[in-house]
């Protein structure tokens, strides 16, 4: 037999079926799995067990360890401790096409194919049917064209992959996986980029392989999708499992207070000070701000000495408005008004020179410029609000960066190390001393807390508060529900890009908070 | 201590410079005579200084383009250009239009580049690329195919005077050196071109004009390249557009990557880029002086590519840290 048969596969699949009669058997097992990245501990003694022929949705936020999970298991990175059984067998694949071997796949949100050959081609590449050295063109295709119709799809498989719609090709990449004789499919976000009606076709293939027997890793932060076709809910929050339930029994606010909050710790603001603190003036006022397919238009006012946090799930568009706000994207619609005065924000440029400051969740790729020393880094802000013209002396230079290496307490203290070789938290020190250094009247800080360990984690709030009371106008997004719940005087809620709601006072707290965001969404109709 | 002189920035440049210039001396022992003539000094030292002058001026653009993570193929064909606006108008017009006319292109060229890279967003190679090749035949339709000569006594001085005993091409190299070096480090602007070479989308981020910023260095490296394409013709009074800066832009790249600054932006250096072409430059001349046929001088200066890239490559510094740690 030519290493192509396509008969023998189904056939394959189907003694698969007979020997996994048993559906509800442990078909991967992961026990105790962990990784760290340097300092930063990204997976912490989790545990994970996908029973065969079940969707099981594997949920978090950003930073939560589902990426890091997928790719220990499946060999991306090694591993720092645990183990991984598949079918009761210790599996340690080293790379991805070693896990494949052992039966896991993974199609990531960006479809690894090749869109200039034919889909096909791209089912069978790398054991395409041959006879005498010459590939046997029309006895793939019409395996081809019998493979995708298992799965209901009926296209020319001779047609580039590129010329079909991505749901297309993310089918064409799980059935080249289940085709080489998968029993674990992960799929990465596979609906991200998918309307209403490829969603279905693709749920439809889902349920299908699961009545195969086959075991479905679902990775997505639409949790009206996962109501829909997941069996189990995994749950991971800064690395660590908070808990694995049916979906059937976990209501959906359950599930997002798993995902956002710390459980049982209904955080009570703990905010005596906050109490008798007025918040100023309006420094920054939007009116129906908004891009259109970006975020809806909003209206928000920002006060001197008040913190306004930002509330949602990933994707919900808080990123998105702390972008617009800075101008690092711009508005179609709305107004905004600095002082009283109305102004405009095209650039980041215009946003700075009206005092604004922005510190991106992005820390590395668009924060840190990692070649520059620390003082370079933290001048550099200034610098630029001042102009070329008026450049900062050295003396000057190293008095800034020395008095911010001191305040904030940024480690080492020394202003000519190069900032890449800094800890996450004293990178994201070094990048509030670079706003702080233009004495601004708004920062908005995306995430200030992420990838940060534990004792900067603290210190970080801390400094928040005191900006707050120095009487700085502070706009913070964050995942961590009660973090915000900490430090906000106002919490604006967001849900499918849209500002849905606003907590004030007595009613900011996190079971209000997830109330908002849990009102029975929307989530397909964006793309729909 | 090895780590230490290793890591020293310039060390390996200055180290690499010399040992050229003691070989130069072996092959040629007159190498490091002067002599005084007519109130200009000779001899092979002041020769490689004024040979390497066009190769220096354009490594001075290079530089900063290099810098914010650009690169420019066109300097040779800017060079080009602007030798044939100057030797077709210095005869009739005199030296102040057609320097200024010559100079006005390369602006223009500059302004060009700078717009197709910074607004349109075309990957410098690629954007460089059109006026690479475009601009040698705006040369050749300047000068009409033929080589254009000219005798106008001051464009002539600009290739063959002298000013305090130096060659002119000496000292308007030194004078562009001292200008760049003004603007760059006297103002914000080095700063900010190393933030934006070293992290386009962070530096935007943090309020700089990136655009500007990169608009600017590619108008900066067009004058250069055109005071450069004047010097040339001045030397040989006549322009020649096929040949003159033909292939001299991948000179400058090499200057500027001898002299520490790397192809991926970021932190760059004005001297050491001259100490680049210096090095370049010794070892054309040295070679000449040895009687070896010029075919030598690529091998030789692959030789010597890979040795200074070796010198700062952070794999020897480690090595050289191992071994100081073993002998302690």
């Amino acid at each position: 037999m030519p290493a192509f048969a396509f008969d023998a596969n189904v056939g394959g699949s189907d003694v698969g079926m007979n020997a996994h009669s048993d559906p509800g058997h442990a078909l991967l097992e992961v026990r105790a799995l962990s990784k760290s990245f340097g300092t930063l501990r990204a997976l912490q003694q989790v545990d994970f067990t996908l029973r065969a022929g079940e969707i099981h949705a594997l949920l978090g936020e950003n930073g939560a360890g589902k990426s890091t999970l997928i790719k220990a298991v499946t060999g991306v990175f090694p591993r720092d401790a645990g183990i991984v059984r598949l079918d009761g067998a210790e599996v340690a694949p080293r790379t991805a096409k070693a896990a494949l071997d052992a039966g896991i796949a993974t199609v990531y949100q960006e479809v690894n194919l090749l869109l200039n050959l034919s889909v096909a081609q791209n089912l069978y590449l790398g054991r395409q049917p041959t006879r005498f050295g010459l590939v046997r063109e029309a006895e793939m295709r019409r395996h081809a064209a019998a493979l995708l119709a298992e799965f209901d799809l009926h296209i020319d498989v001779a047609e580039p992959l590129g010329n079909y719609s991505v749901a297309v090709q993310h089918i064409t990449a799980i059935a080249r996986a289940v085709d080489q004789s998968a029993r674990v499919l992960i799929l990465d976000e596979p609906t991200a980029s998918l309307d209403r009606h490829e969603v279905e076709v693709l749920f439809a293939v889902m349920r299908k392989l699961a009545q195969r027997g086959i075991g479905v890793i679902f990775v997505t932060h639409f949790l009206d999708q996962v109501y829909e076709i997941s069996d189990r809910i995994t749950v991971l929050r800064n690395g660590r499992l908070i808990g694995e339930r049916t979906t059937a029994e976990l209501p959906r606010i359950e599930l997002i207070r798993m995902m956002l909050g710390r459980e049982l710790a209904e955080t009570t603001r703990e905010r005596a000070a906050a109490q008798d603190r007025k918040a100023g003036d309006v420094c920054a006022r939007f009116d129906g701000y908004g891009k259109a397919g970006y975020v809806a238009p909003f209206n928000l006012s920002l006060r001197r000495g008040e913190v306004v946090g930002l509330a949602g799930l990933l994707g919900s568009g808080r990123t998105e408005t702390a972008r617009l706000v800075f101008g690092a994207e711009r508005a179609d619609s709305g107004s905004v008004t600095v002082e009283g005065k109305p102004v405009r924000l095209l650039s980041p440029r215009d946003a700075v020179a009206h005092g604004f400051g922005y510190c991106p969740e992005e820390r590395k790729t668009e924060g840190i410029i990692a070649d520059l020393t620390v003082r370079e880094n933290i001048v550099l802000a200034l610098q630029a609000k001042r102009g070329l013209a008026k450049p900062l002396s050295r003396a000057e230079q190293d008095e800034i960066a020395m008095g911010f290496i001191r305040l904030l307490d940024i480690r080492p203290p020394e202003p000519e190390r190069s900032i890449g070789l800094l800890s996450g938290g004293n990178q994201q020190k070094v990048l509030l001393a670079r706003w702080l250094a233009t004495a601004p009247r708004l920062l908005v800080l995306d995430e200030p807390t992420r990838g940060i360990d534990v004792g900067a984690h603290a210190e970080i709030i801390r400094l928040i508060r005191e900006l707050c009371d120095d009487g700085l106008a502070l706009l913070v997004i964050s995942s961590e529900l009660d973090e915000i719940v900490t430090y906000s005087d106002r919490v604006v809620v967001l849900r499918d890009r849209a500002h849905v709601d606003e907590l004030e006072g007595e009613a900011v707290d996190v079971t209000n908070i997830l109330a908002a965001i849990a009102v029975a969404g929307t989530a397909g109709a964006e793309a729909g | 201590m090895m780590q230490r002189l290793l890591q020293s920035r310039g060390l390996p440049q200055i180290i690499a410079l010399l040992v050229i210039l003691v070989i130069d001396r072996a092959v040629s022992p007159q190498f490091f005579d002067l002599r005084m003539l007519d109130g200009r000094l000779f001899g092979s030292l002041i020769d490689v200084l004024n040979r390497g002058a066009p190769v220096a001026l354009l490594s001075l653009g290079m530089v900063l383009v290099i810098a914010t993570r650009g690169i420019d193929l066109s300097v040779g064909a800017v060079m080009a250009i602007s030798g044939a606006i100057a030797a077709s108008l210095a005869d009739q017009h005199g030296l102040p239009i057609a320097l200024a006319a010559a100079l006005g292109a390369g602006l223009l060229c500059g302004l060009w580049n700078g717009f197709l890279v910074a607004v349109l967003g075309i990957q410098p190679i690629v954007a460089t690329l059109i006026l690479m090749v475009a601009g040698r035949g705006v040369a050749q339709l300047i000068t009409e195919g033929r080589i254009v000569t000219f005798t106008a006594p001051d464009l002539v001085w600009l290739g063959n005077g002298a000013v305090f005993g130096a060659p002119t091409p000496v000292a308007v190299v030194l004078g562009m050196l001292i200008v760049t070096g003004a603007v760059v480090r006297g103002s914000a602007l080095g700063l900010l071109i190393e933030a934006t070479g070293g992290n386009a989308r962070a530096s935007e981020l943090a309020g700089i004009g990136t655009r500007a910023m990169i608009l600017a260095v590619y108008v900066w490296c067009g004058l250069c390249a055109a005071l450069a394409g004047v010097i040339a013709a001045a030397d040989i009074m006549g322009a020649d557009a096929n040949n003159a800066g033909l292939w001299l832009e991948l000179d400058a790249i090499l200057a500027v990557v001898i002299g520490g600054t790397s192809l991926f932006g970021g932190r760059f250096s004005l001297v050491l880029a001259m100490v680049g072409a210096l090095i370049i430059q010794a070892m054309n001349t040295g070679i000449l002086l040895s009687g070896y046929p010029p075919e030598f001088n690529l091998l030789v200066k692959a030789a010597v590519v890979l040795i200074v890239l070796l010198l700062q490559s952070p794999w020897l510094a480690s090595v050289g840290a191992v071994l100081g740690r073993a002998r302690q």
